[in-house]
């Protein structure tokens, strides 16, 4: 049944839809969790659109206009940002990896994606505070900018994001190296891989307005 | 159709074994309901206590000395904060939405039991947090409930050493527990509605506390972020929101910060908020008039999208409450404009609600002596608010008096009369037994005309512009003595209303060991909640088999029926069916 003709239903009329031979469908086909993570996708974006709307005022000199100074100092971007940048590609790769495995009964390759991906976002996770202590060495720490600032702001909020995500990883992996099924840990993997390119996405774009700033 | 089998398999049900695992660490999300409201409303006393200190200040000065200017502005603060989204939010989502969703929409339970847990046990945890700061150092933070910088976190500020640390990382924390619970609202309406439950034969409530999590879901992450931000301004010394600026003589470390920026992020999520607490109780007040009227709500589609455009619209008019902050002269124009377009689907709802009264069936009973009391302070905060709503109008009136009477009116006390009206509605389903009639009718009474004695003054004073957040107002040239004279009437009022409120515990209390016991559905309602078979509901709620819909919420003295209501899981035929798992 279509969206529009959910929401025109003429409830009072009776009898109305017959709830026994009424055909299944929509969203039905979704599994809660599936649908839980998508709401939860959106309360995510909403969150770093903010943080990025609030550097990009910051940025664009709303201290400035309220009789403030200008405080924006250069800011280092070390290279190794880039290697983790391609860490992180790398870790939603074996996710996919994982996740077409799952879809073909493969339970080998399900292992291997997932114990790849897990070790790639624990090496992203430490070139994260790598960064951080190569900034904090260059001068750049947290308080140094407000450029500074908003990067570590958001490399943390990221950062718990994924240490989420591998919280699920762990039991998925568990599950798998205790010998499951791949039908026990389809979903987990599927829903996994979804939140890893999200997690993706949201550095590519934050980083990216980071670089533009 | 999104008839889950979550919703018609047992075997998904976390079923405790000990005593501890039924009543404490519950997945049930009754017991969880319970949890929420037991928690808002002790903390909701506290703010009540931290009221009627206020009201002795302002209504007699001088006479209580451990009221200093300092403690009245921390009694200001947490009475504010506590009020709006400890107390308010706190039990219309995680109490009544989580008693009301599952069994309404035909559910065994919310459909991720153990986060809805995790959820009560953080929002309990940001309360700790949040009671913690009346004992630390210096006290709780006393910044106002805006939380305002630069003052906020500035020498000078009462509680700025703990109190405004605690403050902020209890909002951060509980905002952590409302996106685990409106997660859980969300998808439970979504995907665990039983079959024939379509999204337009769910009661007005659903629909309510469903916009309001969404709400809620987009609107909190902007003071997530700004608690953060603000949080390492205050704590690392980062410059966020703080400008270049001499504290108390000395030149401070920050630089370039914007508070503005604050506002716009508070009131991202403060303008939504006045609305995930007005929904529910729009849709929960048109459940409880339809039912004591005995007639069917007035425009059930409109009511629907009204709450819908309703919750859309108020993410758009933000900046209303910041006219004097200096922002540009355009967007209060245009703020101005999308604030009283919001009027018009409110309206239809208020006339929705009288044509749903007019020539119906009305039954004075308690829930609906505090319905329709809701109408005449929702009423009159509305219309307060098209005054304020405009610049011109706003700019003279904003930090009086008047703002406050307004959204006491609008969003303090119209929603604690559906609360309470709610709760008289449906002690009898969570106890299995009835109130006391006759104190809950004084209980209304001494609430609702408090009410009025205490808020409508107040309106009165801030067109004289007594000016709000004042510790004392001296010898003011402006302001007459007959100010002074409301300022003490208001005060007696408060304390009566306070006092008063024992009236509710006591009957509560009373009639949990010795009221009447009710049957089944004593109000003899057609939603699902009322159609269970045991009361209180068991866990589970539904026995073996769920509930098949089979008509909408509001068939209520139809023509031709042999009683004045039919349930919802009456089919055509009149014999109710169930499926089985």
């Amino acid at each position: 049944m279509g969206i529009l003709r959910r929401l025109t239903e003429k409830p009072w009329l009776t009898p109305g839809l017959d709830p026994l031979t009424e055909p299944q469908g929509g969203p039905r086909s979704l599994s809660a969790a599936t649908v839980g993570l998508r709401v939860y996708f959106s309360v995510a974006t909403v969150m770093f659109l903010l943080i990025a709307a609030v550097l990009v005022m910051r940025m664009g000199g709303h201290g400035i206009s309220t009789g403030q100074q200008p405080d924006w100092k250069p800011m280092i971007w070390p290279r190794l940002l880039w290697l983790n940048t391609a860490v992180l590609m790398l870790a939603s790769v074996a996710w996919e990896w994982a996740r077409a495995a799952a879809h073909r009964e493969r339970i080998d390759g399900v292992r291997t994606g997932l114990i790849v991906g897990g070790v790639l976002s624990f090496a992203f996770l430490m070139g994260q505070l790598t960064v951080w202590r190569q900034l904090e060495a260059a001068g750049c720490g947290l308080t140094a900018t407000t450029m500074s600032a908003f990067f570590y702001l958001i490399t943390a909020l990221h950062g718990l994001h994924l240490l989420g995500g591998l919280g699920v990883w762990g039991r998925t992996v568990g599950k798998v190296l205790a010998g499951g099924e791949v039908a026990e840990v389809r979903e987990s993997v599927d829903l996994c891989t979804v939140y890893w390119h999200f997690l993706l996405l949201v550095w590519l774009v934050m980083f990216g307005i980071l670089l533009m700033m | 159709m999104a008839y889950t089998t979550i919703a018609e398999d047992t075997r998904v049900l976390h079923h405790p074994k000990t005593w501890v695992g039924k009543y404490v660490w519950s997945q049930d999300h009754k017991v969880i309901a319970l949890q929420y409201s037991t928690t808002a409303i002790a903390i909701g006393v506290v703010a009540l206590v931290l009221s009627n200190l206020m009201r002795l200040q302002l209504g007699f000065p001088d006479t209580f000395k451990f009221i200093t200017p300092s403690a009245y502005l921390q009694f200001v603060t947490m009475h504010g904060m506590i009020m709006v989204v400890y107390l308010l939010t706190a039990l219309l989502l995680g109490g009544f939405g989580n008693y009301l969703i599952p069994l309404m929409v035909g559910a065994r339970d919310m459909v991720f039991p153990f986060v809805n847990m995790l959820s009560y046990w953080v929002y309990l945890l940001a309360v700790l947090v949040l009671a913690a700061s009346f004992f630390v150092p210096g006290g709780p933070t006393g910044a106002g409930w805006t939380l305002y910088p630069p003052q906020a976190i500035l020498e000078g500020t009462p509680g700025r050493d703990w109190g405004i640390i605690l403050m902020l990382a209890s909002l951060a924390i509980f905002i952590v527990a409302f996106t685990m619970g409106g997660l859980n609202y969300v998808t439970t309406v979504l995907q665990a509605r039983t079959r024939g439950m379509t999204l337009m034969r769910m009661p007005c409530s659903v629909w309510g506390i469903f916009v309001a999590a969404i709400m809620g879901l987009l609107a909190f992450p902007a003071l997530f972020v700004g608690a953060v931000m603000m949080l390492l301004d205050r704590v690392v010394g980062t410059s966020f929101f703080m400008p270049s600026l001499v504290s108390m003589g000395q030149q401070t470390s920050f630089n370039g910060g914007s508070p503005l920026l604050f506002q716009h992020l508070f009131w991202f999520f403060g303008h939504p908020e006045v609305y995930i607490v007005a929904l529910p109780a729009f849709g929960i007040v048109s459940d409880l008039i339809s039912t004591h009227a005995r007639k069917n709500i007035f425009g059930y589609r409109m009511m629907v999208w009204a709450i819908v455009i309703i919750g859309v619209l108020s993410m758009f008019v933000w900046a209303h409450h910041m006219y004097v902050s200096g922002m540009n002269p355009y967007f209060g124009f245009f703020f101005a404009t999308s604030t009283l377009v919001i009027a018009v689907p409110t309206a239809i709802k208020v006339y929705n609600w009288l044509l749903t009264l007019w020539r119906g069936d009305i039954h004075l009973t308690v829930p609906m002596l505090f319905a329709i009391g809701f109408i005449f302070t929702f009423i009159h905060g509305g219309l307060s608010g098209l005054f304020l709503g405009n610049v011109s109008v706003d700019v003279p009136l904003s930090d009086t008096f008047f703002v406050v009477g307004h959204f006491h009116m609008v969003m303090g006390v119209s929603p604690i009369l559906v609360i309470f009206g709610a709760i008289y509605h449906w002690y009898p389903k969570m106890t299995g037994r009835m109130w006391n009639k006759t104190l809950g009718q004084i209980h209304f009474w001494i609430t609702f005309v408090g009410a009025y004695a205490i808020f409508l003054p107040m309106h009165y004073l801030g067109f004289l512009g007594v000016p709000r957040r004042y510790y004392a107002l001296g010898e003011t040239a402006f302001i007459p003595p007959s100010a002074h004279v409301a300022n003490e009437a208001i005060t007696i009022a408060a304390l009566i209303v306070g006092v008063g409120q024992l009236l509710f515990f006591y009957n509560m209390i009373w009639s949990y060991f010795k009221g009447p016991k009710a049957d089944g559905n004593p109000w003899r309602a057609t939603t699902l909640e009322w159609q269970t078979p045991q009361t209180p509901p068991a866990h589970g709620n539904w026995g073996p088999t769920l509930p098949v819909v089979y008509r909408w919420a509001y068939d209520y003295s139809v023509p031709g029926a042999p009683q004045d209501f039919i349930p919802q899981n009456v089919p055509p035929d009149g014999v109710a069916r169930h499926h089985a798992t």
